[in-house]
């Protein structure tokens, strides 16, 4: 089965003044899955996650499963939480950490156009230059069967800084 | 804190930086004390676990590394 990978709309690149969220809205349904591919870095030390919503929806409608590691000091551990406003999405780039370096994350999402209740999945990795990496995986959960037609990627607390990014993709299988 | 938000219209292509509403703004800041507080009560909770385990060790008379061979 062939499967095309096609960008939809334009690359978010945040400017000077950063950015409390990023949202793709007026998806089409003509795919199959969706891959969100992100690289950012925050402005605060408060939060190791980052998060995501569809459709704008802010109601308890969310449910996830985190596991998150430190091979640096070889520590590890796990969150999950139902009926909460934004799920996890992965992880990403504290402000004290190493400086000019952004972290990274890819978010999947199938079949968001189906009828059937929404799932995803994201890992993502922070970098702390000579100390630490901060790898997060995701599976998460949205309360809905409405099909998405928007995702926005934002934080608990802070926001992306300058040159933070987020590229969006079908994947069309045929 | 950034007061914008961007948005990438997947359908005409076009990305824009919008100013946050007065409405979102606020929307934020308790979303953020919200998780400040979250935040504080598991540091709380772990350290009131902590302090049992210190008391309970005690109690017993044996080290972490004692109760950690005995918990296989």
């Amino acid at each position: 089965m062939a499967t095309n990978y096609t960008q939809i709309g334009l690359t978010a690149n945040v400017g000077s003044g950063g950015a409390s969220s990023i949202s793709f809205t007026s998806i089409p349904n003509t795919y199959t899955d969706l891959i969100v591919k992100v690289s950012t870095r925050w402005d605060s030390n408060s939060d190791g996650f980052s998060y995501i919503r569809f459709n704008s929806d802010s109601g308890s409608n969310y449910s996830y499963r985190v596991l998150y590691g430190d091979p640096q000091t070889s520590s590890s551990g796990s969150v999950s939480s139902s009926g909460t406003d934004k799920a996890v999405s992965g992880g990403s780039q504290w402000a004290a950490w190493t400086s000019s370096t952004f972290g990274n994350m890819e978010i999947y999402i199938p079949n968001y156009a189906g009828s059937t209740y929404k799932s995803f999945s994201g890992d993502g990795v922070g970098e702390n230059n000579a100390t630490q990496t901060y790898p997060v995986l995701s599976a998460g959960y949205w309360n809905s069967t409405s099909a998405i037609t928007s995702i926005t990627l934002l934080q608990a607390s802070g926001a992306f800084v300058q040159y933070s990014t987020a590229s969006l993709y079908g994947i069309l299988k045929s | 804190m950034a007061d914008t938000k961007i948005i990438v219209n997947c359908e005409t292509g076009e990305v824009t930086e919008v100013e946050l509403t007065a409405e979102e703004v606020a929307q934020r800041a308790a979303d953020a004390a919200a998780y400040a507080a979250l935040e504080a009560e598991k540091e709380a909770e772990a350290e009131a676990k902590a302090t049992a385990k210190a008391a309970l060790l005690t109690k017993l008379g044996i080290t972490a590394e004692e109760a950690a061979l005995l918990l296989g």
